[in-house]
């Protein structure tokens, strides 16, 4: 499994998050796509709808499970990840790059606060392998 | 291992045969046989009236052309491809995969039956009436509540009515209750059913024994109270254990006016033992095409009967079937129904087959139904538990539950399992459900397997058991090899859905 | 109990191998003061002479269509079912064949459906059809429910002459979601989806071309129904609708007394993710073979639990593959001549019941089905004509009578109609 990139940060529901200025890219980790499989069908938000930390906001789905991948952020989606509709594989190959779900333009930047480091979801991983 | 043999051909060869090896044929879809001018239906001759539809003659469908004997051969061959109670041992638990009886076929069949139209006078229709009247009493005596309607359509479907009958129950007491209770080890149909009706579920857990949590159940109805409309369980539960509190749980919700729902999906394990009705259930479904062996028919037709509490009655849907002295008659004109849940009556086909299965049973032979179902299943759970883990302690119900765990370090998995069973010549166990335990193996035997056969299981098994300890995951990631076809690639389908035949370009 | 394959002998082995004494051990969870003491109230066991006895007894208190000349259609239409059809079915592979999950061992099931599904969306001019819902009132409810997710607004416009029993079930369904449900002849602006039937529940045939308009401007989906399947043979192919839902008895289901239908449902494809039921797809197995399989499964109840897109588990799996059987036997041809058979007989009926003096015609356009006048009470005429021997057809309430022809009402039939309801009227 691809390590988890340190310049993001990490949830408990194994959601990533890169700051760009004020918006922020939002995707899920590689333990995440490797638990859930082969993905078949990513279902995105709609651009321009205000989500609040702690919403789900985007499914991803594998052929015998969907997920709700939940923002940890609140704010406004700017941009999706519209090639995730014919490749949702893309998720399962860069989940850290290509395989990005949603852009949020952030309104609160103080909730990255509460998020993990890369260090901190690595340990928080092994402890979940344990 | 069984070995899959090389089909003799050369490069040239190879292209013009079909495929066949032995007794496995392979088989186009219709589409691909069509030949303009075939037909596999002779009819009269039009008089060429002029059209009075108001609209134009439609001049294509889209359907292919071909004749008897192809469609015949073709179903035959297709029909050669299914694994089949009929053909063997069929131990789907939660599903009861039981002996279809032809009689019940037969029966259905008769044109006193089959060529009834729904809209007949009852008039006409006196001995469907009584039929269905006949049923609903067994069935009412069965699970111990006074109402039932027959209308549902399948399982589901008895759930949905059952929900509705409750939610229109709370409202006539002018409450409004927003939540359904559900067992997190219920079918999927259990949650999916009550946000239908538009509640919202929140989860009760399950112990470690495999039981409803009480004291979490408890702990959920003091926090919610009024705001429950019911609680639904699955009794015996799907992990194939009654649950035991069952009064307590009923006592509980009653004492803050909500309803006790049972999905009765694994009636087969009590039915002639013990009453639904008499533990304090208010609402529960049967399944004809489970307990009452109407044939599942590769996913129906099912029927889904709804059993009720005298004060629950007035609600059910129409229609009702009443008896006046010596008729009986439909009736419609009822204020406080839910409503009409389907067209015409229900699947009455459906009611013929369980009638008559019930009535070759009667009351000594269904009590021995649930008897044997147990007695079936607690002896595979007594010569796998050594073999395969075992999630909880105890006897089981109708269904044994297994899992994957001690198979984990061997790389080899439920799935592989299941798939090796396939292999070995059965249909395999319900698979991954419940949810709440990883790695699952329902099996459910049903009363209408012998103990022959069941050893003959138990040993097979046992065998891939061994297959996983001394070959591991290379030789069941290969299961199964004898089969139409091997593992399908189900990621493909999902990715880019084709989902109709398309005319080749 | 002939059912019962275990002796006594396996029995006391079998509780001897699991160490109890008898099987009530078994049982011990269940609470003992709640465990029946006798056996239930109910008749004892019966051999198979004596179960058919008492079951033919009954079946012989009712008159059937099969020696009653039949006018009734009203959502369930008499039509001939050609033998290759029952003895399809009948065989123990589909009979007794559960849901087709395990792929490798159920390619029989998988394959018809596919075929069903390619039928039914090249009859109803859609890209995908499910494999089947429980009749065309349910289909219809859940199109509706669909088309609320979809569209996220919550009411219903319902034209004109919906089948009554239809209506009721969408009530039924509709009381969950708090939506209205709105009667007119055009979508009410803001309506999740517009629902036309046709032929309407009174016979005449509608062409969709105006409702798409009316839709496309107020936003809202457009749901065709029908309730005779065979009409699709010669009317257009309702594909200007989004979603089309209907009953597929007439073709190899029966009569069976209102149950088994079997319900269709059709959309265009890009509402696929949102449709209730099950689905079947192509892919290829581990050696590159074509096969089939169910998929899409994330929408179903099993996967998504409450937030699936119905509840629906078990269909109709067998009566699609009557449907299935019986659209093969009649290739493209024989649906078309059959459905136009079927308009013929309806026509010589309306004539020869005109030609009594005595039976106005309503419609002024029908396919197999059609709305008289009478000159007397129809409920009352209906239960005369019972009474002769002739199911005369449903009555609507008042002098007006919905009648229907198939194929299998013959010229001698008609002609005693005729006669028999001159004398009456």
């Amino acid at each position: 499994m691809a390590d988890a990139p340190v310049h993001l940060k990490y949830t408990t529901d194994h959601e990533w998050v890169e700051l760009n200025g004020d918006i922020a890219t939002i995707g899920i980790t590689a333990y995440a796509q490797e638990s859930l499989g082969d993905l078949v069908f990513v279902e995105l938000p709609e651009v321009g709808i205000t989500i609040t930390s702690g919403d789900d906001f985007a499914v991803v789905e594998s052929v015998k499970a969907a997920s709700e991948v939940y923002t940890p952020v609140s704010g406004e989606v700017t941009e999706t990840n519209e090639e995730l509709g014919d490749s949702p594989e893309m998720i399962n190959e860069n989940p850290y790059t290509d395989g990005w779900i949603a852009k949020v333009k952030l309104s609160d930047k103080s909730e990255l606060d509460e998020m993990m480091t890369a260090e901190e979801y690595q340990e928080y991983i092994n402890q979940l392998e344990a | 291992m069984t070995m899959t043999a090389t089909p003799l051909n050369t490069a040239e060869t190879k292209l013009a045969l079909p495929g066949h090896q032995g007794l496995k044929l392979e088989e186009k879809l219709l589409f691909d046989q069509s030949r303009e001018g075939s037909y596999g239906v002779d009819l009269p001759t039009l008089k060429g009236t002029t059209s009075r539809t108001g609209q134009p003659v439609r001049e294509t469908v889209g359907l292919p052309e071909v004749s008897e004997p192809q469609v015949v051969r073709h179903f035959v061959r297709l029909s050669q491809m299914n694994y089949s109670i009929d053909g063997g041992l069929f131990p789907l638990g939660s599903c009861t995969m039981k002996h279809n009886p032809r009689l019940n076929e037969k029966l259905a069949r008769l044109p006193g039956f089959a060529a009834l139209h729904p809209m007949q006078p009852d008039s006409t229709t006196q001995g469907a009436l009584e039929l269905v009247h006949t049923l609903e009493n067994w069935l009412a005596e069965l699970c111990g509540l006074p109402g039932i309607t027959l209308a549902p359509a399948a399982g589901a479907h008895g759930e949905l009515t059952g929900m509705l009958v409750i939610k229109k129950a709370i409202e006539a007491r002018n409450e409004t209750r927003p939540i359904v209770l559900v067992s997190d080890s219920a079918h999927g149909t259990n949650p999916a059913t009550a946000r239908t009706c538009g509640f919202d579920i929140v989860s009760v857990p399950s112990g470690d024994d495999g039981l409803v949590d009480y004291d979490a159940f408890a702990e959920l109805v003091d926090k919610h109270g009024k705001d429950i409309a019911a609680f639904m369980v699955t009794n015996p539960n799907t992990c194939g254990r009654f649950e035991k509190d069952v009064t307590r749980i009923a006592d509980k919700l009653h004492s803050v006016g909500a309803y006790f729902y049972c999905d009765g999906a694994n009636f087969n394990a009590i039915v002639g033992k013990v009453r639904p009705g008499d533990l304090g259930v208010d609402v529960m479904q049967f399944n004809l095409h489970k307990t009452f062996s109407t044939p599942h028919g590769g996913g129906g037709p099912g029927c889904g009967p709804v059993g009720v509490t005298e004060e629950l009655k007035k609600f059910l849907p129409i229609p009702k079937v009443q008896k006046d002295g010596d008729t009986f008659k439909l009736v419609t004109d009822c204020p406080h129904s839910i409503g009409r849940i389907k067209a015409f009556h229900g699947h009455f086909g459906m009611m013929v087959r369980a009638l008559a299965y019930m009535m070759s049973h009667g009351a000594d032979g269904l009590q021995r139904v649930a008897e044997d179902a147990v007695l079936n299943a607690n002896y595979m759970l007594h010569h796998l538990k050594g073999t395969f883990n075992v999630p909880f302690k105890g006897y089981c119900m109708h269904e044994c539950l297994l899992t994957d765990k001690h198979l984990k370090d061997k790389h080899v998995s439920t799935l592989d399992i299941a798939k090796g069973l396939i292999e070995y010549g059965y249909h395999p166990m319900t698979v991954y459900f419940p949810l709440v335990v990883s790695g699952a193996m329902l099996i459910e035997p049903t009363e209408t397997e012998s103990k022959q056969s069941l050893d003959e299981f138990i040993n097979t098994m046992k065998h891939l058991a061994h297959l996983a300890e001394t070959k591991g995951e290379d030789t069941f990631k290969q299961f199964p090899l004898s089969t139409p076809r091997r593992r399908l690639d189900e990621v493909k389908a999902a990715r880019q859905p084709i989902l109709k035949w398309e005319k080749p370009e | 109990m002939r059912y019962l394959p275990n002796t006594d002998a396996d029995r006391k082995a079998m509780l001897n191998a699991i160490g109890v004494a008898n099987v009530n051990e078994l049982f011990a969870d269940v609470p003992a003061d709640k465990m029946l003491k006798t056996l239930p109230d109910l008749p004892m066991h019966l051999g198979e002479q004596q179960v058919e006895a008492q079951l033919s007894a009954l079946a012989r208190k009712n008159l059937n269509t099969a020696e009653a000349p039949s006018f009734i259609g009203a959502g369930s239409y008499r039509h001939h079912v050609p033998a290759t059809v029952d003895y399809i079915i009948q065989r123990s592979e589909f009979l007794t064949a559960y849901t087709p999950y395990q792929p490798e061992i159920a390619q029989g099931t998988l394959m018809y459906l596919f075929e069903f599904q390619t039928y039914v969306a090249n009859m109803t001019g859609m890209d995908v059809a499910n494999a089947s819902m429980y009749d065309g009132a349910t289909s219809l409810a859940e199109a509706a429910l669909m088309a609320q997710r979809v569209t996220k607004r919550k009411n219903i416009t319902v034209a004109p002459n919906l089948h009554p029993h239809y209506l009721e079930t969408l009530q039924t369904y509709m009381a969950t979601t708090g939506g209205e449900i709105l009667f007119g002849d055009k979508p009410s602006a803001d309506c999740a989806a517009f629902i036309i039937q046709s032929p309407d529940f009174l016979g005449t045939p509608h062409s969709l071309e105006g409702y798409r308009k009316a839709c496309d401007e107020t936003g809202s989906m457009l749901i065709h129904a029908f309730t005779e399947v065979l009409s699709l043979g010669m009317l257009p192919a309702p594909a200007e609708a989004d979603i089309v839902v209907g009953d597929g008895q007439s073709i190899g289901v029966g009569l069976n007394y209102g149950g088994p239908h079997l319900g269709l449902f059709a959309c265009k494809s890009k509402f696929t993710r949102q449709m209730p039921g099950r689905l079947c797809g192509k892919t290829e197995d581990a050696d590159g073979k074509e096969s089939y399989v169910l998929t899409l499964n994330t929408r179903e109840q099993h996967i998504r639990r409450e937030k699936a897109t119905s509840n629906i588990c078990t269909n109709v799996g067998l009566c699609a593959l009557a449907f299935t059987v019986h659209m093969s036997l009649l290739g493209e041809k024989g649906f078309k001549k059959l459905a136009q058979l079927n308009h013929e007989r309806a026509c010589m009926l309306a004539d020869a019941l005109e030609a009594t003096g005595k039976v106005k015609l309503e419609n002024s356009t029908f396919f197999n089905e059609f709305t008289v006048e009478l000159t007397k009470d129809s409920a009352d005429v209906v239960k005369q004509l019972a009474e002769k021997g002739i199911l005369a057809g449903y009555s609507l309430g008042g002098k007006r009578l919905l009648v229907s022809a198939t194929e299998l009402t013959s010229e001698d039939d008609i002609a005693t109609f005729a006669k028999t309801l001159k004398e009456v009227l």
